[in-house]
């Protein structure tokens, strides 16, 4: 084994075919959509260099601001969520549940494996205004608050993608923190208790430090999901009403695929991964501080 | 050859062979659609899945008047929703990989450039080769023309005039006359308000029948050719005359004219409340007239729904004999796909097409339909409109780049619920206009 591995021709030939796969499936297009944003048109009209107009565009268009700013806020707002509720699950399942959490386990990570469409179309359906009377609204109804028409304003439809969100995917992050907290040893909890620390102060002082790895892996995995949200907003609102809950990721598809302009789009695209890039590194450099303090 | 060589021969032929094996996986998609242009291929038709009666209307002509070009190409149906339909048709034409013929999608902008780069039949010559250059009727043509910068390239599957549809047992019931005028549209608003019903029906939710009352307004406030200055840029549409045109249909909004939650409310729920006697009013096209014929959806009665023109503006320029009109979502064919089975479908279609939609759907088309057929009164309605109708005017987007589309329609439902200013409303279109 060690004489193939060792053998660089054998090395190019065993990777070579994915590596090609890969260069030809992901590599180009990127590079291809990098070179686009010094152009601009589309596969019917063709493309004319256009220099560096399209980023003069990004920098002075209010639709990128206000997008950046609702993927912003929805990123920092779900991210905040997802974890809180996940974590307060898997410490329900570690110590309070214990052994019998199995059943709720998977019933809380259910909505994880269905279709995102379907989700949406159910959450329309629950907060719906017209023409029935939804669930939700019923229920504000019946205990005299009122009902509220969701999907009419950007705000509280900000709020119901919230809502959908956390359904969807509490229940995975429920599973991987519950992962990290079932790593703890007994014995530690053992001697924290038998030093008196109990419920809060034993999650305070004990629970969170030794799971804190798993926890920042956690905000990793749901800052860079929630920033290129599309699919949920895109069947749930189509960033309605006007424009209020478009994310960037909606923006440039629309620019590109409804408006035909495939170097904007590109432009927006670029931006929306350095937006990844700079969050995901502020992430790992804090994340590798707080690991060796703990 | 020494192993060494033999070795490194096997891995280049390995190579070589994996290499060609990713190359045509990648290709093979082109290969099926590109080839064979002189024999014909299946005559095959990209409709809008939200629109079932031209594929309906296809469908009976290759059984009955369209054997012989079916048997030479048979016609085979696929569907893209209309959401996504613009995406689609700008993917396919990038690729050259147009079908044979397919709708022509939501914005006109998409086929403009389409036909720009040279992908589409000459449909006024075609018809002319064939001898069939009076199948478009005179005011389908002109529609046409003043939609595609005087050019025929597309085939009018539909000949829409719009307008209000009313329920008249509601009018009566509450002492209303038809509005013929915009304050008495007010006035009827109020009225019916009043009594309980929603006054119009209206698909906030797609926005596009609420941004119509906007474009009539101007209409017939500043003229037939009020849209036509926005498009050349002699005008703009923050201009105070411009502005007042969205401030009345906001207003006609903060009346109570679209009902709660109007934002919520989808094209099949608007119509829906129209035809069992939910909604007095229904700004809608004679498309619907399928449905209004059709008395499983229509519990109200056919006889029971009247049509109006779009109101008058008092001191307006333009009046209320300029019907709205427009050829719906109209077909345009594919120039490498124009092969002797697409000639022979094209010659079929401008013989059958008319008189096939509109005595089996009712659906009034752009086509010459000289029919003995008895029709529904409400049809008969309609084509009387039509040919009263000296000048017919466009919709408020029919001149808009795609993404002063989308603005105008997704911010339509916050400019009736009073969430957006009229002002910023217009601004926000006029941006997108550059």
């Amino acid at each position: 084994m060690r004489h193939v591995l060792g053998d660089r021709r054998a090395i190019a030939l065993l990777l070579g075919p994915a590596l090609v796969v890969y260069t030809l499936v992901m590599l180009v297009p990127v590079v291809w959509s990098l070179g686009y944003t010094f152009f601009e048109g589309n596969t019917i009209t063709g493309f004319e260099p256009v220099g560096l107009d399209n980023f003069a565009r990004l920098a002075a268009d209010p639709a990128v601001r206000e997008a950046l700013w609702f993927t912003a806020r929805f990123a920092v707002v779900l991210t905040i969520v997802q974890v809180v509720v996940g974590y307060l699950l898997a410490l329900l399942y570690v110590f309070v549940l214990r052994r019998a959490s199995g059943v709720v386990r998977t019933l809380v990570f259910f909505p994880v494996v269905l279709p995102t469409v379907a989700v949406a179309l159910l959450f329309q359906q629950l907060f719906e205004s017209a023409p029935r009377t939804g669930p939700v609204n019923a229920l504000l109804e019946a205990v005299g608050i009122g009902g509220v028409d969701w999907f009419a304003s950007g705000s509280t439809a900000f709020w119901v993608i919230i809502a959908m969100e956390t359904w969807r995917s509490m229940g995975f992050y429920a599973v991987l923190l519950y992962a990290g907290l079932v790593d703890i040893p007994e014995e530690t909890l053992e001697s924290a208790r038998l030093d008196g620390a109990s419920g809060p102060r034993l999650v305070r002082h004990i629970v969170l430090p030794l799971s804190l790895p798993v926890l920042l892996s956690s905000v990793i995995f749901s800052i860079n999901g929630t920033l290129k949200v599309f699919d949920s907003v895109l069947a749930l609102t189509n960033g309605g009403p006007g424009s209020q809950t478009t994310p960037l990721t909606l923006y440039m598809y629309q620019t590109s695929f409804t408006y035909g302009e495939y170097g904007f789009g590109s432009s927006i695209a670029l931006l929306l991964t350095m937006l990844c890039l700079v969050v995901t590194l502020f992430i790992f450099r804090s994340s590798r501080r707080d690991l060796t303090k703990a | 050859m020494n192993p060494a060589m033999q070795r490194r021969a096997t891995m280049v032929a390995a190579s070589v062979a994996a290499l060609a094996l990713t190359v045509t996986a990648c290709s093979s998609g082109n290969d099926s659609s590109d080839g064979g242009s002189a024999s014909s291929e299946s005559f095959e038709y990209l409709s809008l899945a939200e629109n079932t009666a031209v594929k309906d209307t296809l469908t009976a002509l290759s059984k009955d008047l369209c054997r012989a070009p079916q048997s030479e190409a048979p016609l085979e149906v696929t569907t893209q929703p209309q959401a996504s339909f613009d995406q689609q048709l700008q993917l396919l034409a990038g690729q050259g990989a147009l079908p044979s013929v397919f709708a022509t999608g939501n914005s006109p902008e998409v086929i403009k450039d389409v036909h720009g780069s040279g992908q589409l039949v000459d449909i006024d010559a075609e018809l002319e080769k064939l001898g069939k250059s009076d199948a478009i009727i005179p005011a389908a043509r002109s529609t046409i023309e003043a939609l595609y910068d005087g050019e025929v390239y597309v085939l009018p599957t539909e000949f829409n005039v719009e307008g209000l549809w009313y329920n008249k047992a509601l009018f009566e019931e509450n002492g209303i006359d038809a509005p013929t005028t915009w304050d008495e549209l007010d006035a009827a608003t109020a009225t019916l308000a009043k009594a309980g019903v929603t006054p119009m029906a209206a698909a906030g939710k797609d926005g596009w029948p609420l941004t119509r009352l906007v474009g009539n307004y101007l209409y017939r406030s500043l003229g037939p050719d009020a849209l036509q200055k926005v498009a050349d840029g002699e005008a703009k549409l923050t201009d105070p005359e411009y502005v007042e045109a969205a401030a009345q249909v906001a207003a006609l909004g903060k009346a109570g004219a679209f009902g709660d939650s109007v934002g919520s409310i989808d094209y099949t729920t608007a119509m829906n409340q129209f035809l069992t006697g939910k909604a007095g009013m229904y700004y809608m096209g004679s498309w619907a007239l399928a449905n209004f014929n059709d008395p499983s959806q229509n519990t109200v009665g056919a006889e029971n729904i009247g049509f109006v023109p779009f109101p008058a503006v008092e001191g307006g320029a333009g009046d209320s004999t300029q019907l709205a009109a427009n050829i719906g979502v109209p077909l345009a064919m594919s120039q490498d796909r124009f092969d002797d089975g697409a000639k022979a479908w094209l010659d079929c279609m401008a013989d059958g097409f008319g008189p096939q939609s509109l005595t089996a759907q009712g659906v009034v088309t752009g086509f010459a339909a000289e029919t003995d057929a008895d029709l529904p009164p409400l049809t008969t309605t309609v084509l009387d409109q039509i040919d009263a109708a000296d000048q017919t005017v466009l919709w408020f987007e029919a001149l808009f780049n795609p993404k002063a589309t989308t603005t105008a329609t997704s911010n339509a439902q916050l400019l009736v619920t009073g969430r957006m200013s009229p002002e910023d409303f217009m601004a926000a279109v006029q941006a997108d206009l550059g």
